[in-house]
């Protein structure tokens, strides 16, 4: 029973954790907002006072901004389709009944902990490198000539890259969702003469929508905000300058922090908007 | 009724899983046996698999020429130190939230969670200029406090919903045979609450020896860990494959080794407790 005193207790207890997470929010969220309001080039006379919208109207009107948003669009629908697509039938394939589950269950999760850096280059050069890359000796050996594969078809190769580190979690995640899935309604059905399709349609996948939601939700945070990869492998080049990647350049490579915090504005707007989905779904099961 | 599982369907699926899993693993593995290889086998044409002229000499040669030691021990006191100051911060909220829940409780886990949603390149600069400020650019304590609180979110989450399954008729019962709140929690609670604090560090340290948005902008030569040591390695004069996958490998092996341990945590780690 909670008396007045481990109320009290309990506040203190939560305080230094409340107070940095406050600090960390709002200190940088206030100047990032504050420098988007102001022509502030630090190499190039500093400070030069407020500009109103400038910024903002400046950075969805330049040539980059579309296609940077198309980049990040195609990337995080890209990677989602194939991780969800794949990890469900992963998932249902790992759930079967077979030897050495526990060594397949470990190789299938492995690239997720694979450090972001690590993954990009060793795909970059040992994979996807069009002289010694393996996939193009692959392709050699059945008489195609190798694909340059980070300039030719760039987009598809972050997808590729960033797919391969992905699939671990949904797979994971959704097979922890299939295992909790009542088999007599399965059995019942199959009982009942209805084909593997309709069992798939009508009773595993209703029974994984939410674990599916889950998967997307917290994976579009994280892909939106995805640069290791991109950092190491193309530098934004041949079209895959994210939105992300697109105010890193602004903010520390020309130096522009006015124009490069409007568009910080932006992503925070847009990854609040994918959070609110999710919170609702979190705080939900917090009731239950 | 159990379902009989014939055993040619089992074998079919055991190729599949196999198969699919050896598939995914792949490039891991690929990188792996690079490294034990000379540079001129690294780029044979054509590759060579498992026949080659096994050596450690790339490894030899990373740890001499690279102060790998140093980079790995940033990593070390990176991940490390974010994940214990994180968690000494974190225990005694979780703690509270789950033992003495008020009516804001779920507002403050919800909004200590959305503080984990705040894309970091949208506070990029502002955390740049402060880490000038204070003089801590390229130092490890400031990667440690940004990691420790980007993390923190994570770490609350994941010690409430292990605290929440304590029973507390077990407390009550402590507390009729006498025992004060001192003994309370030193000889009931800590060792109940402990596999899930130890399950919250392993995840903690991984997702922090991975961070690869600020280790990379926050960092040069003195303070850098493991991840913008590989990234250094997509110059071009840094490409020799056998070397580059001795240092990935030594890069990754400790983390997949802890990963394979934290498999079962991992799920409700990342998914705060909305899928079990």
């Amino acid at each position: 029973m909670a008396t007045q005193h481990s109320r009290s207790a309990a506040r203190l207890m939560m305080a230094p954790a409340v107070i940095l997470l406050l600090g960390w929010m709002l200190v940088p969220l206030s100047m990032t907002v504050l420098f988007s309001f102001k022509k502030y080039l630090p190499m190039r006379g500093g400070d030069l006072g407020w500009v109103g919208f400038d910024n903002y109207v400046r950075f969805v009107s330049s040539s980059a901004f579309w296609p940077s948003v198309q980049a990040t669009l195609l990337i995080v629908g890209g990677v989602l389709l194939i991780t969800v697509v794949l990890g469900v039938v992963l998932a249902l394939l790992l759930d079967q009944p077979m030897w050495g589950q526990g060594i397949v269950r470990i190789l299938v999760i492995a690239p997720f902990f694979v450090m972001p850096t690590v993954s990009a280059l060793v795909w970059k050069n040992m994979f996807m490198d069009p002289v010694n890359g393996l996939l193009a000796h692959v392709w050699k050996f059945f008489g195609a000539a190798p694909v340059e594969w980070l300039s030719q078809a760039s987009m598809q190769s972050i997808i590729l890259i960033v797919s391969w580190q992905w699939l671990p979690f949904a797979t994971l995640i959704l097979l922890t969702a299939v295992q909790s899935l009542d088999s007599e309604q399965l059995e019942a059905a199959e009982m009942d003469g209805a084909p593997v399709f309709k069992r798939f349609w009508y009773i595993i996948l209703p029974h994984l929508a939410r674990a599916i939601t889950v998967v997307v939700l917290i994976q579009t945070i994280f892909l939106l905000s995805i640069f290791a990869e991109i950092f190491v492998t193309t530098q934004g080049s041949f079209g895959t300058k994210t939105l992300t990647y697109l105010i890193f350049q602004r903010v520390l490579e020309s130096q522009n922090v006015g124009l490069g915090s409007a568009g910080g504005v932006y992503a925070i707007i847009l990854a609040n908007i994918v959070a609110i989905f999710l919170m609702r779904i979190v705080g939900k099961n917090l009731d239950a | 009724m159990a379902r009989a599982v014939t055993n040619q369907r089992k074998t079919i699926n055991t190729i599949l899983a196999w198969a699919v899993g050896l598939l995914i693993f792949f490039p891991i593995l690929w990188t792996i046996l690079t490294s034990f290889k000379t540079e001129a086998q690294a780029i044979s044409d054509p590759p060579v698999f498992l026949f080659f002229d096994w050596t450690l000499e790339n490894y030899a040669v990373v740890q001499e020429r690279s102060n790998y030691m140093r980079f790995l021990w940033n990593s070390v006191l990176i991940a490390g130190g974010s994940t214990l100051l994180g968690v000494i911060i974190a225990v005694p909220a979780a703690w509270s939230m789950a033992f003495v829940p008020s009516k804001r409780t779920k507002d403050i886990l919800l909004w200590m969670l959305s503080t984990k949603m705040l894309p970091a390149v949208g506070v990029l600069y502002p955390i740049y200029l402060i880490f000038i400020k204070f003089g801590i650019l390229d130092s490890r304590i400031g990667l440690i406090i940004v990691l420790m609180l980007i993390n923190l979110p994570i770490i609350i989450w994941m010690l409430y919903t292990y605290f929440k399954e304590i029973p507390g008729e077990i407390l009550e019962a402590a507390r009729m045979d006498g025992a004060t709140l001192k003994e309370e929690i030193l000889y009931v609670l800590t060792p109940m609450a402990i596999p899930g604090i130890a399950s919250t560090i392993l995840l903690n340290f991984i997702l922090a020896w991975n961070e690869a948005f600020w280790t990379l902008n926050l960092t040069a030569a003195k303070a850098a860990p493991l991840t913008a040591f590989i990234a250094s390695y997509s110059s071009p004069e840094g490409l020799f494959y056998a070397k580059l996958s001795a240092a990935s490998t030594m890069a990754i092996a400790p983390i997949l080794i802890l990963g394979w341990f934290s498999q079962k945590q991992l799920v409700r780690g990342l998914t705060f407790g909305a899928v079990k």
